[in-house]
């Protein structure tokens, strides 16, 4: 499972990584966390506000930052589609 | 009988639907938001003169006064203001905008543009996502300019605190004027039919996977929208508000009266222009700018002038040039500064003329 928290370095941004970590801990499934600040491909994502959240290529959420325990779910529920 | 009735309905078990407790909260912190606004001006004075020692027609007490006064009065107005604009934007999301814009004709879609600039949430570090995702979803050049000009520079927060300080007038004159600037100006640049001079990676975009689902949300959610927008905007914006309003207070407790009416007022024409060079390099945001034009304007700085310079301010700055260099080139940065700072110019001699 691949999860990339976009966003160009602000604030915001970090704070997402951090409870992006926090939750890929918690879940208990193996995924790889990537920070994402390269412009051209957060735009590729096709989101209008960062910081942004995708799943495997999947955008989740943009322009609020979940914490970890909503972002749990989002793993576990990606992980029962794949 | 009614008498027992209500204190059954009100006994601890019977609980009131959240919607109502969430009400009786929202009117109590209404209540004392009220009581304190309105005590403000004789606690300001009972402060500097009884408390400080300072007499207030002296230069010092003057400043001292000012600033006691304004700072609680300003952040009162502010927070409800942030709070109420942060439940009307959880109705207006970028995604939505993007719809409503995409397949309309130039003209029409330049003034919504406008528009929704003013109430769709925007931040400047989302402005580069935001100008691809518009663009190379069907959107004009031209009407996303429209919307980068607008959603800055009529800023909430700035329309708010004009209307706090001077009155609905001056914050319909600024929203007006600032909305005619935008829908000029992208108009402008959509006729000039400068796509060539967007950086060619933008267009080569390709969007991947799925449009993320768009989602509903309840009166809860925008309540609770309205609480985390005065939680993250005042706390983020407050020192600027102090920042601005001591400078004020030194304007308005050191600067002898007229003195800006010698450069700032309506016969030095070169006044506004100006305001404007000097505008567009600074930065700050509205809730900084507005308590120093409040201390201008006292000093007799003219309205056109003043307002023209608040415009340049928090419409057009350094940091968002820096970051629009991501998608923009030079060349179309340079236009996009003389279209939006000529339009600026064009309010500023304006009103000089008309007030």
């Amino acid at each position: 499972m691949e999860i990339k928290v976009l966003g160009p370095g602000c604030a915001n941004c970090k704070r997402l990584y951090q409870e992006a970590e926090r939750a890929v801990a918690q879940s208990g499934f193996a995924a790889t966390l990537t920070k994402v600040e390269s412009i051209e491909e957060i735009a590729s994502f096709g989101i209008l506000r960062t910081p942004g959240l995708a799943i495997d290529g999947q955008v989740v959420a943009s322009g609020r930052i979940p914490l970890a325990p909503e972002i749990v779910t989002m793993i576990t529920t990606a992980a029962a589609k794949a | 009988m009614s008498a027992t009735a209500s204190i059954e309905a009100h006994a601890p078990g019977a609980v009131g639907s959240p919607a109502l407790r969430q009400a009786a909260v929202l009117t109590g912190a209404l209540a004392v938001w009220g009581l304190v606004y309105w005590s403000l001006p004789a606690v300001a004075e009972w402060l500097t003169t009884s408390i400080l020692g300072l007499s207030r027609p002296k230069p010092l007490g003057a400043a001292v006064e000012f600033f006691l006064f304004e700072v609680p009065k300003v952040l009162l107005l502010l927070t409800p203001v942030v709070f109420v604009v942060g439940v009307v934007r959880s109705f207006f999301t970028p995604e939505r905008t993007r719809r409503v814009l995409a397949r309309r004709r130039e003209a029409v879609g330049g003034v919504l543009a406008a528009l929704l600039g003013v109430v769709t949430p925007f931040c400047s570090c989302s402005a580069v996502p935001l100008f691809v995702g518009f663009v190379t979803t069907g959107v004009p050049l031209g009407v996303t300019f429209s919307f980068l000009v607008s959603a800055p520079m009529v800023n909430e927060v700035a329309l708010a605190l004009l209307f706090a300080l001077f009155g609905w007038k001056v914050a319909a004159l600024y929203a007006g004027t600032g909305l005619a600037v935008a829908i000029v100006a992208g108009t402008v640049i959509g006729r000039l039919r400068l796509e060539g001079w967007v950086e060619p990676w933008v267009f080569a975009v390709k969007p991947r996977g799925e449009r993320p689902a768009e989602e509903t949300l309840h009166w809860p959610d925008r309540i609770g929208a309205g609480r985390e927008a005065v939680r993250e905007i005042v706390a983020r914006v407050w020192p600027y508000v102090v920042a601005g309003i001591a400078v004020g207070a030194s304007i308005h407790g050191y600067v002898p009266q007229s003195f800006m009416a010698s450069f700032m007022g309506r016969d030095a024409w070169w006044s506004v222009p100006l305001a404007v060079l000097i505008g567009i390099p600074l930065y700050s945001n509205a809730a900084g700018i507005v308590p120093i034009v409040q201390a201008l304007l006292g000093k007799g700085a003219a309205l056109g002038t003043v307002l023209a310079f608040m415009m340049a301010v928090i419409g057009l700055s350094l940091p968002e040039m820096v970051i629009l260099r991501k998608v923009l080139t030079v060349r179309l940065i340079a236009v996009f500064v003389a279209v939006v700072g000529t339009g600026i110019l064009f309010v500023g001699y304006l009103f000089n003329l008309v007030l």
